[in-house]
């Protein structure tokens, strides 16, 4: 049984046993991941009668998602790891989503893209699934104007197009579970950032005087 | 929950330094603290999204040593402490993030505290017992405020703030301008040591009767910052030689004036003896000499934490936090959020 957050959009907390969701709560405004957060844990947690002893880990979306709300999700599921002494599954957002596309009775070849703002997405592309419905990335993550992502990903009009307002943390949890009872890989440390940050390097002091 | 010498985690991320303090009661057991400071070197100040980063990264196996240096485990604290403001929000969002999770994971009440009160609580750690009310200058890169404390957990004013650069700021961008690297207070330090502090009459902001009519504790720093940029100007347009050492000491002469002038005259004004410092600009020799002159001349008390408490640091935090609980206050509870602008009179959120 695996708590799963995933602040990559809004913030969303599930509790996830194999395939099934034994709780899910949501808030999907974007500027208040760290308000939320340990309120819908609690609230996952006691809709389920669950106690933290009982979890056999915690599943996490490393994005990739605006830097601040995501890193929310990813310092609160380190955090409870910890303190719950559990092991941390990581999996990469996107793929959150493709395992929804395709384990509801989708196929074929996947784009997703989810809103990176100042006009761009993040996307991943996906060749389809495995017997065991876990998603095949082909590409990406990567983050792109839309109207440069020909250039990025010559075949996308092959694609299913799959434009994303929010990723389930029921679906990172389902994802995580169906990973762990395969033996697959998880995500690495590193949130899916994808951006650096902004800054520029300092050019000498201006001057005052004219 | 014991009351009375409670174990508490404190967990500070307000700025550049990731840091994670244990104390029980008043006894400091750990403070370990991972600084970004190095990866902001290049760009001459604090970048709010490398600092984020950076506490993200450090946070566990910094949480993992102050637990070793402690000698305690997760499980046997009484209660969690976490900065939730001031300081930058992006930062202090990373450790109220996993604080929540901490406290909900351990079963812990949480205590959201206020980042300066916490520079003035950490006095409790260093031994004596802090006298009120008191005077507290707290000066860094992120802030420079001058405090009345009349209590420490239940009332704190804000006489005088800055406003516009902080003091630390003030010196790494004299710092840049100088052509020294960062951060500027120590190297703003070094080039002092040989230099005449009466060399060049810099400005003292924020100083002229006309001024402390409406001004009389709070700072500004940008005046000084643009008259030694003047300075430099004038002389390598002449193309004289700039005496890097004669600068750097007036300019931090100046600064230091201002600070501990302010600073007494809130004490003479206010009839409180007593002066407590605190920040990372403390780490500034000057600085601490000059306040230990004019406060003995002055009939005030000094007090000086150890350094390593003067910095940003966690330990203040659980020091603030267990004060709180030893004085009976309730937790916060989990809905609170950061503020980057959280002002001195709500010591606990
Ligand atoms: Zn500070």
């Amino acid at each position: 049984m695996l708590l799963a957050i995933d602040t990559s959009a809004g913030t969303g907390v599930a509790l996830v046993e194999g395939d099934v969701i034994l709780a899910e709560r949501v808030v999907e405004d974007t500027r208040r991941h760290a308000e939320v957060i340990g309120s819908l844990v609690t609230e996952c947690l006691a809709d389920a009668g669950v106690a933290v002893a009982a979890l056999t880990g915690i599943a996490v979306g490393m994005g990739p998602g605006p830097f601040t709300g995501l890193r929310v999700g990813i310092a609160a599921a380190n955090a409870f790891a910890l303190g719950a002494q559990k092991p941390l599954l990581r999996v990469a957002s996107h793929d959150a989503i493709a395992f929804g596309h395709y384990a509801s009775g989708g196929g074929g070849a996947l784009l997703v893209t989810t809103d990176a703002r100042r006009r761009e997405r993040y996307w991943s592309a996906f060749s389809g699934c495995d017997e065991h419905f876990l998603p095949v990335r082909s590409a990406g993550p990567g983050i792109v104007r839309p109207d440069a992502l020909e250039s990025e990903l010559p075949d996308h009009a092959h694609h299913i197009r799959l434009d994303a307002e929010w990723v389930s943390a029921g679906a990172v949890g389902r994802l995580a579970e169906r990973m762990a009872a395969h033996g697959r890989d998880f995500a690495g440390r590193s949130p899916l950032y994808l951006r650096s940050p902004d800054v520029t390097l300092a050019a000498g002091p201006k001057r005052v005087t004219a | 929950m014991n009351r009375t010498a409670p174990l508490v985690l404190g967990i500070e991320t307000s700025c550049d330094e990731t840091g994670i303090g244990i104390v029980r009661g008043e006894t400091l057991l750990a403070n370990v603290i991972a600084s970004s400071m190095e990866e902001h070197a290049r760009y001459g100040g604090v970048v709010p999204e490398i600092a984020a980063r950076a506490h993200l990264e450090a946070f566990t196996p910094t949480l993992e040593s102050a637990l070793v240096e402690a000698g305690v485990a997760l499980t046997d604290f009484d209660a969690i402490a976490v900065t939730s403001g001031p300081g930058l929000s992006g930062a202090l969002m990373v450790g109220i993030a996993a604080a929540k999770a901490l406290a909900v994971s351990l079963d812990k009440p949480l205590y959201a505290v206020n980042h300066l009160v916490g520079h003035v609580g950490v006095d409790v750690l260093a031994g004596d017992e802090l006298e009120y009310p008191t005077i507290a200058l707290l000066v860094s890169g992120g802030h420079t405020s001058l405090l009345l404390v009349r209590d420490l957990v239940s009332d704190v004013e804000l006489l005088g703030e800055t406003i516009d650069d902080a003091a630390g700021e003030a010196f790494d961008k004299v710092a840049r301008l100088l052509g020294l690297p960062y951060p500027g207070g120590t190297e703003i330090d070094r080039a002092a040591r040989d230099g005449d502090a009466q060399a060049i009459r810099f400005p003292r902001g924020l100083s002229l009767p006309r001024d402390l009519e409406d001004h009389r504790y709070d700072f500004s720093f940008s005046g000084l910052k643009t008259a030694v940029a003047r300075h430099v100007e004038r002389l390598r347009d002449a193309g004289e030689d700039v005496p890097i050492a004669d600068i750097a000491a007036s300019f931090r002469e100046a600064v230091i004036d201002v600070l501990i002038t302010k600073a007494l005259a809130a004490c003479v004004d206010l009839g409180v003896p007593r002066l407590l410092l605190g920040g990372g600009v403390v780490a500034n020799a000057r600085l601490r000499d000059v306040a230990a002159q004019r406060s003995a001349k002055a009939g005030v008390a000094l007090r000086i934490p150890p350094l390593s408490l003067c910095t940003d640091n966690g330990a203040m935090i659980a020091a603030l936090g267990a004060q709180l609980i030893m004085s009976g206050r309730k937790p916060s509870g989990l809905e609170f959020g950061s503020d980057s602008t959280l002002p001195v009179t709500e010591i606990l959120v």
